[in-house]
């Protein structure tokens, strides 16, 4: 067998450096998060910024006031459970409500293809408005902006949210401490699979729906049942794997998960087995994850249980001082590995 | 290498030469290709990689053989689950 | 999940490998060929539950790891032409070549599409006759058999727009050349279940005599990986060396003829070169002659790239066994998922790959 030629040798400069964006760097993992830190934030650091949470909360007069904003390029626009209108409101909503705000109000932007059809805007724009109702937020205000033919993917929209946020809540993805509780919402992965279901390529028959839905009245009622919060966090793109790596890398702290804990339904294992796709990295858009002090962890769960978006909430791991920055997981043989962050979406595999 | 996952069909059918199937996996059904089973039929478990079956699962045989495991994996847990049953194992 | 959730049993796992502690008498090194079953051992942590004395050495079985690097630079240029629509396996979109990735290429306007079976790139040709499309074909004896189907239905439809970029590599020959290699160490292998499936035993048998090595063919399960490596400890401290099926829910001695059989009419043995490896002679499959048409290789006028591997990465002494992704300086410093400087570390059943996702923390203790 011939050894490696050294003959021709290379630049081992690795390809990662690269001079373009990739889709990776939207994914919600590694590279988009290199992308915040080694980009954005330099050039637009500031207090607020830094501590990177789903929403801003900044002071105006006596109160406080959260923000957030959010753009949405789902495809295929139209899915089961939802579509890129609703989404557009629930993700907004959802970023506020976590942060311990009340949302109130969003705006919209449209950034349309020439030729999309009126009558899919339309349905999509009605369903913004149910999903506004359902919310209790109201859309006062947005923009419309129409490019040429072939420069834009049919249709994105940018959806800005404010909310109120009193002055005892202080919930942030840097406050978690070893002995929090981490509490799941609900079964993970069905949004993902719902779009995968959609997508050429990779067909399947599917009942799964996507779990797009509005959080602040769970959140709410968190909030009531317990002031020992020390935050909550929507699970999105990156899926639950990204988000509890997020929350280890800004606290400082380790994570431990326990797999058998965590609520997966039957259609998302099968979709995942066949595609070879781990379900902690599938996306979600109507479930969250928050970290509590221990003893908070009964009457969260009661009333996350007894709220109809937390029905199926557990406790699935918690915090610890050892291996500051990692997400591990004990496996059902009671042996141990690490969830890490991926560096682009996951893609199916054969091997 | 080669991700093949078990799966029930629901249904056969034949297209000519081609032969495909309704296969279920946990909770979601796809249409997989049984050129390579003519045996499989309805009710059977396949094995599936890039859709398309390429065994059936002799059910027979791993009924045989787990059982055996399992009773080894009952007995172990008699013995007590608190145990570490691999005294000289590696550390973690 | 039926036939899948049974053999993940953490019960069953802790008494097999009990098992295995209490038979073991002295080390032993063990190789688990497929990538898959290297995927399932690093997730799981199996070689934790395992004795000291018992040694997992990863194998080549990583048809994406091993695919020559040519082959992504032509699936690359391919990919760039504007007449070209590409598909691929998934596991192939971010495998560097010399320069790039299909990813990347994808990034650059090529369009490059994903599909889980070739049935579906077929689908792609037919609802799109004025696009040439492409399939990069990889994989093992397990692979080999759909994408053969493949090329077979676009003969019989008279497709005019379908080709396919080839690189099949078949197991036994690898293994030959391990064994043959004086640094070899490897005492028993774990078979890969799945090509068997395909395949057959025989094969493997003919590989047991000739160097005198016991062989299970074994499944992808924990409870298969460690049945498997009992097994194997058995034969071991018996002095037996002979080829016996864990994975007889699946694997029949003469494995599956109707995929056999349309292996032998589109494809013939030929010489392949492994990435990492080198040429193995006899390795791989190409088309016969009368699939000339739809060999993107002899269809489209590929100028050669020069081809450049990194010369950081280990990846040839890591596909034979000879090193742990740990041993490599590059590891997880220079080379990591998002930078990967070889193969192994962008595959998701890459032995670099498996170790850095599911097991990096131990290093940091």
């Amino acid at each position: 067998m011939s050894s490696p030629s050294i003959v021709n040798l290379a630049c081992p400069v690795p390809l990662g450096s690269g001079d373009t964006v990739l889709l990776g760097h939207g994914s919600g993992g590694k590279l988009s998060a290199d992308l915040m830190r080694d980009l954005f934030l330099p050039a637009l650091g500031n207090p607020v910024l830094t501590r990177l949470n789903d929403q801003a909360v900044v002071p105006v007069g006596e109160s406080r006031i959260a923000i957030s904003t959010d753009s949405f390029v789902v495809k295929p626009l139209f899915f089961r459970g939802g579509d890129i209108g609703s989404l557009s409101v629930h993700g907004t909503v959802n970023d506020l409500a976590v942060g311990g705000a009340a949302p109130l109000y969003l705006s919209a932007a449209f950034l349309i293809e020439e030729g999309f059809s009126m009558e899919s805007l339309r349905r999509i724009v009605a369903s913004m408005r149910r999903a506004a109702d359902a919310s209790g937020v109201i859309v006062v205000t947005g923009d419309t902006k129409v490019v040429e033919r072939g420069k834009g993917d049919g249709l994105f929209i940018n959806t800005t949210g404010i909310g109120l946020i009193s002055s005892d809540i202080e919930l942030s993805a840097d406050r978690a401490q070893p002995g929090d509780v981490i509490l799941l919402s609900g079964s993970i992965g069905e949004h993902g699979i719902a779009i995968l279901a959609e997508r050429e390529g990779l067909e399947f028959e599917s009942t799964i729906e996507s779990d797009s839905a509005p959080l602040n009245g769970l959140c709410a009622a968190m909030l009531r049942a317990s002031t020992a919060m020390r935050c909550m966090r929507d699970l999105t793109r990156g899926g639950l794997a990204s988000a509890l790596n997020e929350i280890a890398a800004q606290s400082h702290v380790g994570i431990e998960l326990l797999e058998s804990a965590i609520p997966v339904r039957e259609e998302v294992r099968g979709a995942c087995e066949m595609l070879g796709l781990d379900p902690l990295y599938v996306a979600n858009e109507g479930k969250l994850i928050a970290i509590a002090a221990p003893d908070a962890a009964e009457d969260l769960l009661l009333a996350m249980r007894s709220h109809p978006q937390g029905a199926q909430a557990a406790v699935i791991g918690r915090v610890t001082a050892s291996l500051p920055g990692l997400v591990t997981m004990k496996t059902p043989l009671g042996t141990a590995r690490i969830v890490d962050m991926l560096a682009g979406d996951q893609l199916p595999r054969i091997c | 290498m080669c991700l093949a996952i078990p799966g029930r069909v629901l249904e056969v059918e034949e297209v000519g030469e081609l032969r495909s199937g309704k296969v279920q996996f946990g909770g979601i059904v796809r249409t997989v290709r049984l050129d390579f089973v003519p045996e499989a039929v309805t009710g059977d478990y396949v094995l599936v990689h890039v859709g398309f079956a390429i065994s059936r699962v002799d059910e027979q045989e791993a009924a045989r053989t787990y059982e055996l495991l399992q009773a080894m994996g009952a007995l172990a847990e008699e013995l007590g689950p608190g145990e570490d049953p691999t005294p000289d194992r590696r550390p973690s | 999940m039926k036939y899948l959730d049974e053999y993940r049993d953490g019960a069953i796992a802790r008494a097999l490998a009990a098992e295995i502690a209490s038979l073991a008498t002295r080390p032993w090194v063990l190789m688990e060929i497929c990538g898959g079953q290297t995927h399932t051992i690093m997730r799981y942590g199996i070689d934790e539950l395992l004795p000291r004395g018992i040694e997992l050495v990863h194998g080549p079985g990583c048809p994406v790891c091993v695919t020559p690097l040519e082959t992504i630079d032509k699936a690359i240029a391919l990919a760039m032409r504007p007449d070209v629509t590409l598909v691929s396996y998934g596991d192939m979109l971010r495998v560097p070549g010399s320069h790039s990735d299909l990813l990347r290429a994808k990034a650059q306007g090529a369009d490059v599409r994903i599909a889980y079976s070739p049935t579906e790139a077929l689908k792609v040709a037919r609802a799109n006759p004025q696009r040439n499309v492409v399939f990069l074909a990889i994989g093992f004896e397990t692979t080999a058999p759909a994408n053969a189907m493949a090329a077979w239905e676009a003969r019989r439809e008279g497709l005019t727009n379908f080709t396919m970029l080839v690189s099949h590599v078949l197991v036994p020959p690898a293994i030959r050349a391990l064994l043959a290699s004086p640094q070899n160490r490897i005492q028993g292998f774990i078979a890969p279940g799945h090509v068997c499936t395909v395949v057959g035993y025989q094969e493997y048998e003919d590989l047991s005599r000739e160097f005198n090595l016991p062989m299970v063919v074994g499944g992808f399960e924990p409870v298969d990986l460690l049945e498997s490596i009992l097994m194997l400890v058995k034969q071991l401290e018996a002095g037996k060396a002979c080829v016996e099926n864990q994975y007889a829910r699946s694997v029949t001695y003469a494995g599956n003829l109707p995929a056999q059989r349309i292996l032998a009419e589109v494809f013939e043995v030929a010489d392949q070169k492994w990435r990492g490896i080198g040429e193995i002679s006899q390795s791989g499959l190409k088309f016969r002659e009368e699939y000339a048409p739809f060999d993107a290789n002899r269809v489209f006028d590929l100028d050669l790239i020069a081809t450049e591997e990194p010369a950081e990465c280990i990846s040839a002494l890591v596909l034979q066994g000879l090193r742990k992704p740990t041993d490599c300086p590059a590891f997880g410093v220079r080379c990591t998922p998002e930078a990967p400087l070889g193969a192994p570390m962008v595959s998701a059943e890459g032995a670099c790959a498996a170790y850095y996702h599911y097991r990096r923390h131990k290093e940091c203790e």
